[in-house]
């Protein structure tokens, strides 16, 4: 019994599997219907499993698998040609399956379904009868000759040719009615479909694919068996690499150097190890194996600390090889719990392909970062929300072709996922070209839906709005449709995202498109990290935020931590670094080391650089990163913690959060900005902009009216005086502030070079002067969106951040009340 | 709030602890461990009643200082003595409520159940459930969920409005 029940769990998992494959597949091969491979494995997914059913006695599925098999090996052997009405009637057998199937998982037993309309459907389409439509008959007719005189024809002979002999096989020669039997001998390996009469070319197409491929190569397997010579298998290798599309097993057939027999025999002994070299583990083994993983790594690093103090060479050896063992130990199985986020992505095409038609909507689904691994934990608690965000695009935030070519868009929207690491977190950006949330629209509806009131709605800034389509209670929908309007919002996927240690932020331009940009922490993955102290406690620097390390010996101190505007400051290769001290930041008194060096830390954090004052540097140590209890994740911070070698618990510094909470990046409020961006628009929509472009080709506008002249000056006549440009300009001494670095971009086009544009801005009583790389043109009525902080306007339908000068002039340490020296 | 405080309708059996002259117990059911003599990480800026991180073989927990919770007043001589984990599960989550020490496993019967006494004040009102009355002693049984979720009662009521 209970084996039985293993059977039916294994084929479970096996059928989901190759749900999912088939899915995508099928997807596919709406966009490209000619793709053999793709056709090939599609109809061994079905095949497989309706064998597999047959076997176990799941009549009605075995039913539902064997219409859609029959239909797909007419398009397999280009009898028919996919279209719409196919790919619908294909994709709804994958559903059917997978009802069928969630019943088994739940009762053990297929329970009642009804699926004779999708059945009648299957078979109306395999027997090509006039579908509703009478042109409809004829298209495919049309498109059914054509094929048949294409070339791809010919190849499918061959293969037939090749696999002919085969048929003679008992086995192969059953009608179909005897499936059940057929299958039985094959029916766990999903690799080798059983032949059937009506389909007798499969078998030498989806076994030669692998061949070429495989790292057990079917010549040496040939070889190894006795059954052809090495030097017939590489004069057939060589004819394949002239050109020769045939496999090399058919290649050594046809030319009578080895027995079909034989290569089938090496075909299915390939195929049997390439089963062989991954088997499925419980995912609770997995944990369990990681946890007793964490105690040993801590009874080493115990024992390796007892044999410090001893001279026993026996002792301190088996020491040394137990500390290897153990890290290799941990390292490969933390590997075991990491998958690529392509395994969550890939049931995407098919939500959205649905989606879309449902909506007629086209939509193409682009996906960056397919690779970028995570916890298996992870992956499993993204996957809902992921999907719901995708939902939600395709259902409000994509626009129908009409409306996007009345709007001088594409017809076609892009749905772009990206994934990809940055310290120590996992960022995945969900990104569409439609039609941006409408601030107002949401305002309006969240009064409606009291989420709150009309006073505090008025009084918020549209991001702060955008942002309440997380709260719960909350949907947009014009008309609830059955796809975001299931009772599910936004702000599930917000708790759902934040119960693993993330967070869900939303971008938006109306007009332009919707990014969500969501943060996972990689739980469980190992990141190199500094490590340093501040009095007894250690705290752990992830090390891709870091950029180098300063060392201040006491003498030089004095002069080299200087303040500006009351804040410390550190000249870096003449740059000047803001400093942060990380005891400051900790509540901490200031440090009493016994020596006054000071330790910098010189960190990266969104473009900005500064240095984090630390007691001391101690080493760099792989980390595993575990996330923090609800009660102090809050904590900006910190991003998580760890535990050291000595089993004390350490926290991970939050680089971001660390440079937001100290003032260095505006996030959450710049101290400095916040105190300068009032209420006030920077500019309003009937005052003209001055559009230029920066050294890495970035457009920025500025507002013209506080625009006092435009110059260009030749690198030889910019000087530099106080650590920054300067030009000699009308009598007196100009200072220059290059845009491009003071905005956070990585060059400028102060190089010292070339040319500069340079526009001459009021500063305090004073000019300045800001450097860009071009100036491009004027705006006279531009459309301008957001606040002051984060100007936008929209300039010949590109979106352009709008920037102060004053701001620009503050943030690079330019002080208004200080006359730039004259003379 | 998923802790109403509703009357226990069986026997129970509580893991009793004292912090400062208080005796309190939680059902057993829900506590996972007692240790002792663990190092604790702080925390900078978390909530004063956050004593730190622990480790718990692999896993890291939140240490609460209960007396610091309940804002139990207590002797000096007895401040040191904080140092007993208590580690219990709350949803999703375990975490290590540090007391002063731990007493008896005590069989409790439901008759003798009240809602908290009145006198009670400030943040322990929120938190106490009710009590047992024992012979010479009352024996009070802390809301575990409220008190991991770190937020009052009053100020959970504040966010969702």
């Amino acid at each position: 019994m209970d084996e039985d029940d293993e059977i039916i769990g294994e084929f479970l998992v096996e059928c989901q599997e190759g749900l999912d494959r088939l899915d995508q597949n099928l997807v596919t091969l709406e966009e490209r219907p000619d793709d053999r491979e793709v056709l090939t494995e599609a109809f061994r997914i079905l095949h497989t499993i309706k064998g597999s059913c047959g076997f176990l006695g799941f009549s009605q599925l075995e039913i539902v698998a064997h219409r859609g098999e029959n239909l797909l090996s007419l398009l397999r052997d280009a009898v028919l040609e996919m279209d719409d009405e196919i790919a619908d009637a294909l994709l709804g057998t994958v559903d059917a399956i997978r009802s069928i199937l969630d019943t088994i998982d739940e009762t053990g037993a297929e329970g009642e379904h009804d699926h004779t309309a999708l059945i009648a459907e299957l078979e109306r389409l395999a027997s090509n009868e006039a579908a509703p439509a009478a042109d409809a008959e004829q298209v495919s007719a049309e498109e059914a000759t054509s094929v048949d005189e294409s070339p791809s024809v010919d190849t499918v002979d061959d293969a037939e040719a090749a696999a002919e002999p085969e048929a003679s096989e008992p086995e192969t020669v059953q009608p179909e009615t005897a499936v059940p039997e057929t299958v039985q001998p094959e029916a766990t390996s999903p690799e080798a479909p059983p032949r059937e009469a009506g389909a007798p070319s499969e078998e030498a197409v989806p076994a030669a694919p692998a061949a070429s491929s495989d790292p057990d190569r079917i010549g040496d397997i040939l070889v190894d068996d006795g059954s052809a010579e090495r030097t017939d298998v590489e004069i057939a290798a060589v004819e394949q690499g002239m050109g020769d599309s045939r496999k090399i097993g058919e290649i050594l057939v046809e030319d009578g150097r080895a027995a079909s027999a034989d290569v089938e025999k090496a075909a299915t002994k390939q195929r049997a190890s390439s089963s062989d070299s991954t088997i499925r583990v419980d995912v609770g083994l997995l944990d369990r194996l990681m946890n007793l993983v964490g105690e040993l790594v801590l009874a080493r690093n115990q024992l390796l600390q007892l044999t410090e103090g001893t001279d026993e060479k026996a002792m301190l050896t088996t020491a040394q090889r137990l500390n290897h063992i153990t890290s290799e130990l941990q390292e490969g199985v933390m590997k075991t719990r990491m998958q690529p986020i392509g395994n969550v992505w890939s049931k995407l095409p098919r939500v959205v392909r649905d989606l879309a038609r449902q909506f007629d909507k086209q939509i193409r689904l682009e996906m960056e970062g397919k690779d970028t691994e995570l916890d298996k934990g992870i992956i499993e608690a993204i996957k809902d929300p992921l999907t719901h965000i995708v939902r939600n695009t395709v259902d409000h935030g994509i626009e129908t072709p009409e409306i996007r070519e009345g709007i001088g868009k594409d017809a076609e929207g892009v749905l772009l996922l990206r994934a990809h690491h940055e310290g120590g977190q996992v960022n995945i950006e969900i990104t569409d070209d439609g039609a941006g949330i409408d601030a107002d629209k949401i305002r309006e509806k969240a009064v409606e839906k009291g989420v709150v009131s009309h006073e505090v709605a008025e009084a918020m800034g549209d991001k702060e709005v955008v942002q309440l389509i997380f709260q719960p209670g909350f949907s947009t929908a014009q008309q609830v449709s059955n796809v975001s309007g299931r009772g599910v919002g936004m702000d599930v996927v917000k708790t759902n995202v934040e119960r693993i240690g993330g967070s869900v932020d939303i971008r938006t331009e109306p007009g332009a498109g919707t990014t969500f940009k969501i943060k996972i922490p990689l739980t469980l993955a190992i990141i190199p990290a500094l490590i340093i102290n501040i009095e007894d406690e250690r705290y752990a620097i992830p090390q891709v935020s870091l950029q180098e390390l300063v060392r201040l010996e006491a003498g030089d101190l004095a002069n080299r931590i200087e303040t500006v505007h009351g804040a410390p400051v550190y000249r870096l290769r003449g740059r000047l670094l803001p400093i942060v001290d990380l005891r400051d930041q900790l509540g901490l008194e200031p440090f009493e080391g016994e020596d006054d060096a000071v330790n910098i830390v010189v960190l990266q954090a969104d473009d900005r650089q500064f240095g984090l004052i630390v007691d001391r540097i101690d080493a760099t140590e792989e980390i595993v990163v575990k996330p923090l209890g609800r009660q102090v994740k809050d904590i900006e911070l910190f991003s998580g913690a760890t535990i050291m070698g000595d089993g004390r618990v350490s926290l991970i510094l939050d680089v971001l959060g660390l440079a937001s909470v100290s003032g260095i990046t505006s996030v959450g409020g710049h101290a400095e900005f916040a105190s300068h961006g009032e209420d006030t628009t920077l500019i309003d929509d009937d005052q003209a902009l001055l559009i230029v472009e920066l050294a890495n080709g970035t457009s920025v506008g500025l507002p013209l009216n506080q625009v006092v002249r435009l110059e260009d000056f030749t690198p030889d006549i910019i000087e530099e005086s106080d650590m920054r440009p300067v030009v000699q300009y009308r009598g007196g001494i100009m200072a220059l502030v290059d845009v491009g670095p003071s905005i956070g971009l990585s060059h400028g086009v102060l190089d010292g070079e070339t040319r500069t544009s340079v526009i001459v801005c009021n500063h305090g009583a004073d000019v300045a002067g800001l450097a860009v790389a071009k100036i491009s043109d004027i705006v006279l009525d531009p459309e301008i969106h957001g606040e002051s902080d984060a100007t936008r306007a929209v300039v010949g339908g590109r979106v352009i951040d709008v920037v102060d000068p004053d701001r620009i002039f503050m943030s690079s340490g330019l002080r208004a009340a200080e006359p730039i020296g004259v003379g | 709030m998923s802790s109403v405080a509703t009357a226990p309708t069986n026997t129970v059996q509580l893991c009793t602890f004292r912090i400062g002259q208080l005796l309190l117990g939680i059902d057993v059911l829900r506590v996972q461990e007692v240790l002792h003599n663990l190092e604790v990480t702080t925390v900078p800026h978390a909530a004063e009643s956050i004593l730190g991180l622990i480790n718990l073989r692999g896993r890291i927990a939140t240490a609460i200082d209960l007396g610091e919770r309940l804002e139990v007043e207590r002797s000096e001589d007895v401040d040191a003595a904080r140092s007993v984990h208590v580690v219990v599960r709350s949803t999703g989550d375990v975490v290590s409520l540090v007391v002063d020490s731990i007493d008896d496993v005590l069989d409790v019967e439901p008759g003798d159940y009240e809602s908290p006494p009145e006198t009670m004040t400030g943040v322990a009102k929120e938190l106490i459930m009710g009590a047992y009355k024992l012979t010479g002693e009352l024996l009070l049984v802390p809301d575990v969920e409220r008190i991991v979720a770190l937020h009052s009662a009053m100020s959970n009521e504040a966010v969702a409005s």
